[in-house]
């Protein structure tokens, strides 16, 4: 596996995949690509982006993101951004993206919560 | 040095950028100019942000170029600007480059009119054949 | 080809040759206007004007056309503004400021002068100067402005940010009440500040009440609209409360739909809601409760 791969970790129905602190674009399309057949693979339910960690998010970037949403949805399942630091959100809003669509979270906890369905056991 | 000195402004390096690879190097060394020059983690991620725009659109569309980074330096404030030129084939309308949603390619066409909101003062100069030049300066604070 | 481009010729051999001497001319003309203020001396000077020189010398040698030398050609675009900066710095006025482009003009005129013998050549060469040395001029006050422009901005920003207090209400549950005049400056002050917040305490809900704010302008109901999307980038929820008809007119002119935000009359009626957005009521109910969230 290359050092630059995204550890992408099967909890149940839900895809939990951890981003560094930098996402190139080779990284990025490779990550989509990984992604949407592992979705398929195991018919998963919900994918949560935990990019708690990562610190620029350029329009390239947000295109992948709102790429890998449609892309899951198509295949059935939610997409939850969760974590995304501040300085990213001012900066993406200023750029005029604002993600339309893809669902967002405060924490990895917190997407976890959201997926869990009410009052029963979280998913996973 | 004094506040009075009138000081020069320290060009900082001057990176070429051809390829993707390239655009990981001039974040990191916007980053690093960004931080020296004391700015705050918004500033940092602004300017970060515009350089990757302009550094990506500097070799996709642009064929390669490169990024000079310097130092903006008198007191009280500092600043950084970058300058990433090409001679690809220039913009044939520039008014046009700058609106969002406007791309000639795959891209949301964001990147160009994205990367001016970012920055406090941004000049594009291009010429058709000639090739393109984007000067932003950012403040630190 | 033409005069003009003889002319132009006729400059960058003569700027070559004799820029010393031009520069010199210069200093004197701008060390008796200002040994008085004291803030520049003459090694200073030489450096400034010796930049601007070449940067002339090395744009009018470039094949680009003349009226775009100055604002096209990055190396004199630069020498000019970062001349205008650090003068402004040093509390030189403007209009001193574009005065000493324009000096220029004279020290190289008289150098053009003498070393140019056709009359003819001269006079298109002399006009040539002025031209480019106006542009740049201009370009001085420019420069001039947008720099005192920021300089004052920073300089409130460190009242703004004491000023606009971000408080916990409740259990992640934060809230900026704003009072008084909210400006651009301010209003991204109060963005940050209150994002910056949102993370640090992973609070749920975050509250802008603007009762306390007269009027907003385009660009703050702007900044008010961005907030309230990063805020739901980060995952977190946003209320503005307060919002008098005269602003809630504003945001409906920016074509922004209301219906897309989260409102309450009062920060006391924002609060309930937060409260039952954040409480152990089901996630279902705190979904009906945000049209912000469209969960599938
Ligand atoms: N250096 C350049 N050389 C030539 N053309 C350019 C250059 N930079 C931008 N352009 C043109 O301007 C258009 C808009 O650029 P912009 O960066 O806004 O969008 P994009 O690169 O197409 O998409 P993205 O949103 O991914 O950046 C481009 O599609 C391209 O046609
Ligand atoms: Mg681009």
């Amino acid at each position: 596996m290359n050092s630059s791969e995204i550890p992408i970790l099967r909890l149940g129905k839900v895809l939990l995949a951890g981003l560094s602190n930098e996402l190139d674009d080779k990284t990025a399309l490779r990550f989509a690509d990984e992604l949407s057949h592992q979705v398929s693979a195991i018919g998963a339910e919900a994918v949560v982006l935990d990019i708690t960690k990562l610190e620029i998010i350029d329009s390239f970037a947000a295109r992948i993101l709102v790429e890998i949403a449609t892309m899951a949805r198509l295949l059935g399942a939610r997409v939850v951004l969760a974590g995304m630091r501040y300085p990213v959100a001012i900066t993406l809003v200023e750029l005029g993206l604002d993600l339309p669509g893809v669902e967002t979270a405060l924490s990895v906890e917190h997407a976890m919560d959201k997926l869990a369905p009410p009052g029963g056991s979280r998913v996973g | 040095m004094s506040d009075r000195k009138l000081v020069k402004n320290g060009q900082v390096c001057s990176l070429p950028i051809r390829a993707e690879d390239d655009l990981l190097t001039a974040r990191h060394a916007v980053r690093a100019a960004a931080l020296q020059a004391g700015f705050g983690l918004v500033g940092q991620t602004k300017l970060i942000t515009a350089a990757s725009e302009l550094v990506r659109n500097c070799y996709v569309h642009g064929g390669g170029g490169d990024l000079v980074i310097e130092h903006l330096s008198p007191p009280p404030r500092a600043g950084l600007r970058l300058t990433i030129s090409d001679d690809g084939p220039g913009i044939t309308d520039p008014a046009k480059a700058l609106v969002d949603g406007f791309s000639t390619g795959p891209g949301l066409g964001h990147g160009l009119g994205g990367a001016k909101r970012l920055v406090h003062e941004f000049h594009l100069e291009t010429e058709p054949g000639k090739g393109t030049t984007v000067v932003i300066t950012r403040w630190a604070g | 080809m033409s005069g003009r481009e003889r002319a132009r010729e006729e400059i960058v051999r003569i700027l070559g040759e004799h820029r010393d001497q031009i520069a010199a001319a210069w200093i004197e003309a701008q060390e008796s206007r200002l040994a008085s203020a004291g803030a520049v001396n003459a090694d200073e000077l030489r450096e400034e004007v010796d930049t601007i020189i070449a940067g002339l010398y090395e744009g009018l040698a470039a094949t680009m056309p003349l009226d775009r030398v100055v604002t096209g050609f990055a190396p004199l675009r630069n020498a000019v503004t970062d001349f205008s900066h650090r003068w402004a710095r040093l509390g030189v006025s403007a209009t001193a400021i574009a005065g000493a482009i324009f000096a220029l003009k004279d020290a190289c005129v008289r150098v053009l002068a003498d070393g140019i013998p056709d009359p003819e050549l001269r006079l298109e060469a002399t006009e040539l100067v002025h031209r480019l040395l106006d542009g740049a001029g201009l370009l001085t006050f420019q420069t001039y402005v947008d720099s005192r422009e920021e300089i004052i901005q920073r300089q409130n920003r460190q009242l703004l940010e004491i000023s606009t207090p971000v408080v916990r209400l409740w259990h992640r549950v934060l809230a900026v009440p704003l009072i008084g005049t909210l400006d651009s400056a301010r209003a991204q002050i109060v963005m940050e500040s209150l994002l910056q917040a949102i993370q640090d305490n992973e609070a749920a809900v975050a509250i802008i009440d603007i009762t306390g704010v007269p009027t907003v302008d385009t660009a703050v109901a702007q900044h008010l609209m961005q907030t309230v999307a990063a805020t739901r980038l980060m995952g977190a929820d946003c209320i503005l409360s307060g919002i008098r008809p005269q602003i809630a007119q504003m945001i409906a002119r920016l074509g922004i739909d209301l219906s897309e935000i989260i409102t309450r009359s009062s920060l006391a009626d924002a609060l309930t809601a937060a409260i039952r957005m954040v409480g152990d009521t089901p996630a279902q109910d705190a979904r009906d409760e945000s049209t912000l969230l469209n969960v599938s």
